[in-house]
């Protein structure tokens, strides 16, 4: 492999980041952001796309850096949900006249950290494309400045989110010291046959980093905080691209770099998917407010994603992927109602501001409806597919007891999404809404088409490019 | 007595539970917490280090320098949002960041 080469796998992240540097400039000499501004930075998100499905595939920078099928595939899905939080988030900044230019470059580090992490083939790749996100992350969060709660949702965000990159690093060192190398491979082979106690205390830290970052249970405590505090748009891209990439970089450090552990591991998962489900169905119960009821939703849901994981085979990592894109889609599109909806200028947040919705917006009332009923797990909308992948998937691998319990949290939960719609569809107006942006609703109206009936046309795409990228990752 | 890895690696492992119980217990100033979270960079920096030495493997020493220059960033973006926080609230004592709860 000679440096070009390296170079041209690494086509994505070398046009994000290159395009990113002259946005910046291009920004500080505007110094407010515009249409333009907002469209060159999609237009970096789409080409960096289409660098990562169109370029050579292998191993590049002496296996640091994996561009294969799987890296493909989560980098389309991360790099979407990233292009569609700009439109979606710049006009709202500009409305509430934090019309700032960083917004549309935050987003697009964000992005360029996280494809690092679906391509990360080694610890010191993965610590940086780690840290390349969540820096950008924490500063999202609290960039609606003159607000208090953001402030605080930032600060929150930015002490647990570098307390979990230190467990991160101290089980990456402990890997290093006891395994001898940093590769992804070279680990695989020391612990074949059984992991060193050593090593094994190391991956317990690193599972316990990234659990933090996809916000599963017992390390979600900044979720809800967070989601209330940052801004609806900044929550709408929370929800799904950075857990996409924590998710297939999860599955790529067990599957890679531990498959001789895999019976302690999939252990672990299995009782953080448990702890997640029952943590968001059971906390979800008590919330009034939609971005905190939310959050939990998004800790229940992870904790599905995560049993697809710990079924520990090729069918459960393809049901891990195909549940994280299509809950992407789920948890953008709420978001993007939330977004939409306002009363009296002020944005309408709890459960109770909800009264009556479908009189006065019947669309973005059913858009709501079937995006709960979709994280609720109803057939015939998306969410029923995503949870029946990973169910058949955990079954398949022997995990039946497990997945029922799963199932009994998901029945809990049904109750507070079911309290959403009767509350939007049969109680009392609580007033006339604003009238909703144009950008939201459309985003909200079109992922709702998503939800249904489109998804039924795109699992036919779906299941076989997700087959093939899970089969990159060379589980049994 | 000459001083081999197990006594680097228990000196990270003290640095970084006294990082990790400097997050939790703390109830003061933010700003002790950021020092928490230097203590648990530098602790793994000399877990990396050590092994380093002791594999004889330069990777362990390159790894040390990124967590180094991370390190610095992070606190940068950290300050920074601390600088917002204070201007909202007029202080940094961690019972100020509560105004969400539940």
């Amino acid at each position: 492999m000679n440096f070009s080469t390296d170079l041209s796998l690494a086509l994505p992240e070398l046009i994000l980041a290159g395009g990113a540097l002259v946005l910046l400039v291009w920004g500080a000499f505007q110094s407010r952001a515009n249409m333009v501004f907002s469209l060159a930075a999609v237009a970096l998100l789409v080409a960096a796309g289409a660098a990562a499905v169109l370029g050579p595939m292998g191993r590049g920078f002496s296996g640091g850096l994996i561009a294969d099928q799987a890296s493909a595939f989560a980098k389309v899905a991360i790099y979407a949900a990233s292009a569609i939080a700009i439109p979606l988030g710049q006009p709202w900044f500009q409305r509430r006249g934090v019309n700032n230019f960083e917004f549309p470059i935050l987003i697009v580090l964000a992005a360029l950290g996280m494809g690092m992490m679906a391509s990360a083939g080694d610890l010191i790749s993965l610590y940086i494309g780690v840290e390349l996100h969540s820096l950008a992350l924490y500063v999202l969060a609290a960039i609606h400045r003159d607000n208090a709660k953001a402030s605080e949702a930032g600060l929150k965000y930015f002490v647990l989110g570098a307390l979990s990159s230190g467990l991160l690093l101290y089980g990456a060192s402990l890997i290093y010291g006891f395994a001898g190398s940093t590769h992804f491979t070279v680990i695989a082979q020391a612990v074949e046959g059984g992991a060193n106690v050593g090593v094994l205390f190391g991956l317990v830290f690193l599972i316990c980093g990234l659990a933090f970052k996809i916000s599963a249970a017992p390390f979600h405590m900044w979720t809800p905080d967070v989601y209330e505090g940052a801004p609806t748009p900044v929550v709408a891209f929370f929800g799904a691209a950075p857990k996409m990439a924590a998710m297939v970089l999860f599955a790529r450090v067990l599957a890679e770099g531990f498959g001789g552990a895999a019976e302690q591991w999939r252990q672990i998962l299995i009782i953080i998917a448990l702890a997640s489900v029952a943590v968001g169905a059971f906390a979800g119960l008590a919330q009034s407010n939609l971005k905190r009821l939310w959050a939990y939703s998004s800790i229940a849901n992870i904790g599905y994603a995560v049993l697809g994981l710990a079924s520990g085979d090729t069918a459960g990592v393809q049901a891990m992927l195909v549940f994280m894109v299509l809950y992407m889609v789920d948890v953008t599109g709420f978001f993007a109602c939330l977004a939409a909806l306002s009363r009296d200028g002020r944005p309408m947040e709890t459960i109770s501001d909800m009264a009556g919705l479908f009189k006065e917006r019947p669309g973005i009332a059913l858009a709501m409806s079937a995006f709960a009923l979709s994280a609720l797990g109803l057939p015939p909308f998306s969410g029923f597919w995503a949870k029946f992948y990973v169910f058949k998937a955990a079954i398949g691998a022997g995990l039946g007891v497990v997945a029922v319990i799963a199932l009994v949290g998901s029945v809990v939960a049904a109750f507070y999404y079911l309290r959403l719609i009767k509350v939007m569809w049969f109680d009392a107006s609580a007033g006339a809404t604003e009238t909703p942006p144009v950008e939201a609703r459309t985003i909200a109206l079109a992922l709702a088409l998503f939800t249904f009936p489109v998804v039924l046309v795109a699992l036919a795409f779906l299941d076989p490019l997700a087959a093939a990228a899970a089969a990159a990752f060379g589980l049994a | 007595m000459t001083i081999g890895l197990s006594h680097y690696l228990a000196v990270a492992a003290i640095l970084f539970t006294i990082g990790v119980f400097g997050i939790f217990v703390n109830r003061k100033n933010i700003i002790v917490i950021l020092m928490s979270i230097e203590l648990i960079l530098l602790a793994v920096n000399i877990n990396l280090v050590a092994f380093s030495a002791y594999l004889h493997d330069v990777v362990g020493q390159i790894f040390a320098m990124f967590v180094l220059t991370v390190a610095a960033a992070e606190a940068a973006v950290g300050l920074a949002i601390l600088v917002t926080f204070f201007r909202n609230r007029g202080g940094i004592a961690v019972d100020d960041a509560a105004v969400m709860k539940g």
